[in-house]
């Protein structure tokens, strides 16, 4: 039957007696098989992380549902712009706001932005039922996860990236030392790649637990925000007792300080901490270092967990 | 070749027997899987699938065992779930496109392939409206489509006809049969109505509580003729629509009679003549400008074939036959195996009877 694939099929031309009935009749046009390349689970993997990344930005959808993703991306970017502007226009010889900082600082932007995008990714598909129809594909359910997880991470890099972007060219327009701001620069990316992957994990598994769209944008944000208004105010609190000792440790009880206290360790930046001293490297930089590797893996093993029990 | 096969295969749930010892040998064509709801038809569909492990037994799809090549074998099966699976927001275009390339066809074939799929399942038109807005019937056929979009060897159907309203399920049905004919496509469907089935398969296997019931081709029915059941509404040009129409065929050279109510049967030969026939009435009934009401195929029922054979199943009861049926058009001229052939058309009534439960 698959064997001359260019053959078209149609009742007519297929004179096997038994088979061949009238209401075929009706729409009588001939049936073409295909005969193309298959390509199996990664180029399955690779289409629905662009089918997700796209649908992150709301391209491919409705006009409305790009509104809300544009207008946080124009938030985040004008500080940027602004930036630039004020620094070529004053003859600063740097940046007012280093590249690590920026996106610690626009943290309420990227958290609004990751959940609203983590429960667009997969809380739909399990809402309409959808992801049958991906399982009974050669994607296996660990195929659907880790492509929805580079989608996210992308996503929000690209999201963190682009003012990083605009403050460079920025910065090499008003001639600022090229050599600074390329290391700058590449500090800044470095920490949106960490910053992307482990909001990534941490919103997509919160909202792989809800059919419900809006419960999940409300649930990323919870996730978000209550830990990290806890965790500044006892850093606060703790601070002004004296014991500054332990603002680094509590620090590392959201993700949002946790992000902080990161980048200020490895990428040489500034913290809002109290203190404004980031954790040292080699002390309790490594906490930091250990818990963002451990809850990026954490939440990662057990959004896969989830998926083995999402039925067909 | 077979396309299905399994060996006492089970799967146990806690508390459930899902699927109890099932050998079953599934070939080419249409098959029809038919029993109650909780008989385990869609638990065979998923571990054919290679979704969920056996608790014990084996089973082969197209060749391949379902607990080691599940990815390969899902690459050559279509497979259309029995619940609504479909997001609301996105055109059906794009939602098959998108499923097509996740069963690895390139961007541009996938494309191709999704025009075709959505005219051949009759959604030509509507395609670029979101899916939210349309009808059960119109959603199931995009249900169709993505399992056929990347044109498969075989296609698992999970209740097809759920939700359908009789005109709906016999187009659906009807669709299904072109799958296998015109698309040479093999066919495995089920449905908890053993009457639906017969009409539409080659093959039926029964099953109740997890076990094998039966496994019966239907092998001579089409080749008796088809009788062809017309309802058609009135006009102030032919008040007695029912009785113009009959005159109508009878002069276009179609043998055609009236039953004691509002039908008119017209007899099909098998084969391209039939479909001439079909055509014709068709054609005439529009000239005349009056309203189609329906017009069904009526096949000859295997309920009776099961009825007689299946002690252990309560199948569904057979068409009364007989002096009550007030019409008999249909003559079959010689069907291959008169023992599988009853040869009664039967009326409406007998064919709701036979949409019984299986069990
Ligand atoms: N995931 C599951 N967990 C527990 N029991 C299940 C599960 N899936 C199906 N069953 C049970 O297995 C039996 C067969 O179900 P199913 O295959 O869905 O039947 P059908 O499709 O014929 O209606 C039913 O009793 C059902 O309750
Ligand atoms: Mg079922």
């Amino acid at each position: 039957m698959h064997t001359d694939p260019n053959t078209t099929r149609s009742a007519d031309a297929a004179p096997d007696g038994p088979t061949a009935r009238g209401d075929a009749r009706i729409h009588n046009i001939g049936y073409r098989s295909y005969s193309g390349p298959r390509l199996g689970r990664s180029h399955g993997r690779a289409s629905l992380i662009e089918h997700s990344l796209r649908g992150a930005f709301g391209l491919g959808r409705s006009a409305r549902s790009k509104v809300l993703p544009m207008l946080l991306l124009t938030i985040m970017t004008l500080p940027a712009m602004i930036m630039v502007a004020v620094a070529i226009a004053t003859d600063l010889n740097e940046l007012p706001l280093e590249y690590t900082r920026y996106v610690v600082f626009m943290q309420p932007i990227v958290g609004l932005y990751v959940a609203l995008a983590a429960p667009q990714m997969v809380s739909l598909d399990l809402r309409y039922r959808t992801t049958p129809l991906y399982f009974s594909r050669p994607l296996e359910r660990s195929d659907y996860v880790t492509a929805k997880l580079a989608a996210l991470s992308v996503a929000i890099f690209v999201f963190c990236a682009l003012p990083l972007v605009l403050l460079y060219a920025g910065a090499l327009l008003g001639e600022l030392s090229p050599s600074d701001e390329t290391v700058g620069f590449l500090q800044g990316l470095a920490g949106a790649v960490v910053f992307a992957v482990l909001h990534s994990a941490l919103a997509l598994l919160i909202a792989s637990f809800t059919p419900r769209r809006g419960f999940g944008v409300a649930a990323v944000i919870a996730v978000l925000t209550v830990p990290y208004f806890a965790a500044t105010s006892l850093q606060w609190i703790v601070y002004d007792l004296g014991s500054s000792g332990a603002v680094d440790w509590i620090g590392l009880l959201s993700p949002g300080t946790l992000m902080d206290g990161f980048q200020g360790a490895y990428l040489g930046g500034a913290t809002d901490f109290p203190s404004g001293i980031a954790p040292a490297a080699g002390g309790a930089g490594l906490a930091y270092l250990l818990v963002t590797v451990g809850l990026t893996a954490l939440c990662s093993f057990l959004l896969l967990r989830r998926y083995r029990k999402v039925g067909i | 070749m077979t396309v299905i096969v399994t060996e006492g295969l089970s799967k146990r749930y806690p508390g459930v027997t899902a699927l109890d010892r099932l050998t079953v040998n599934i070939g080419p064509g249409v098959t029809g899987l038919v029993g109650a709801n909780g008989a385990g038809k869609s638990t065979l569909i998923k571990l054919l699938l290679g979704l969920a492990p056996a608790t014990e037994g084996t089973s082969r799809v197209l060749g391949k065992d379902s607990a080691v090549d599940g990815s390969a074998i899902r690459a050559q099966v279509g497979y259309m779930p029995e619940h609504d699976c479909l997001p609301p927001d996105v055109p059906a275009t794009e939602f098959v496109v998108h499923m097509a390339r996740m069963s690895g066809l390139p961007r541009t074939a996938a494309r191709e392939r999704t025009a075709d799929t959505l005219r051949h399942v009759g959604l030509y038109e509507a395609r670029y409206r979101p899916i939210g807005g349309y009808s059960t019937g119109m959603k199931q056929r995009v249900k169709l489509a993505q399992a056929l979009v990347h044109d498969p060897q075989l296609v698992l159907l999970d209740e097809p006809t759920n939700g359908l309203d009789p005109a709906g399920r016999d187009e659906m049905l009807a669709l299904i049969r072109r799958v296998h004919t015109d698309f040479g496509i093999s066919v495995l469907v089920t449905s908890h109505l053993l009457g639906e089935l017969e009409r539409t398969s080659d093959h039926i296997v029964v099953i109740d509580g997890g076990k094998l019931l039966r496994s019966e081709s239907i092998g001579g029915f089409t080749q008796s003729t088809t009788t062809l059941a017309v309802e058609v509404t009135d006009s102030d040009r032919h008040p007695n629509g029912a009785e113009a129409v009959h005159e109508a065929l009878t002069a276009a050279g179609l043998t055609a009679q009236r039953d004691a109510g509002q039908l008119v049967l017209v007899e099909l030969a098998p084969g391209a003549e039939g479909d001439a026939g079909y055509d014709t009435v068709r054609d005439t009934i529009a000239d005349m400008g009056l309203g189609l009401v329906r017009m069904e195929q009526r096949r000859h029922r295997i309920a009776e074939v099961f009825a007689e054979r299946v002690d252990a199943a309560p199948a569904a009861p057979a068409a009364p036959e007989g002096p009550t049926t007030p019409a008999d058009p249909t003559t079959p001229e010689g069907p291959a195996d008169p023992a599988e052939v009853p040869a009664q058309a039967p009326t409406p009534a007998a064919q709701e009877g036979a949409d019984g439960r299986a069990h």
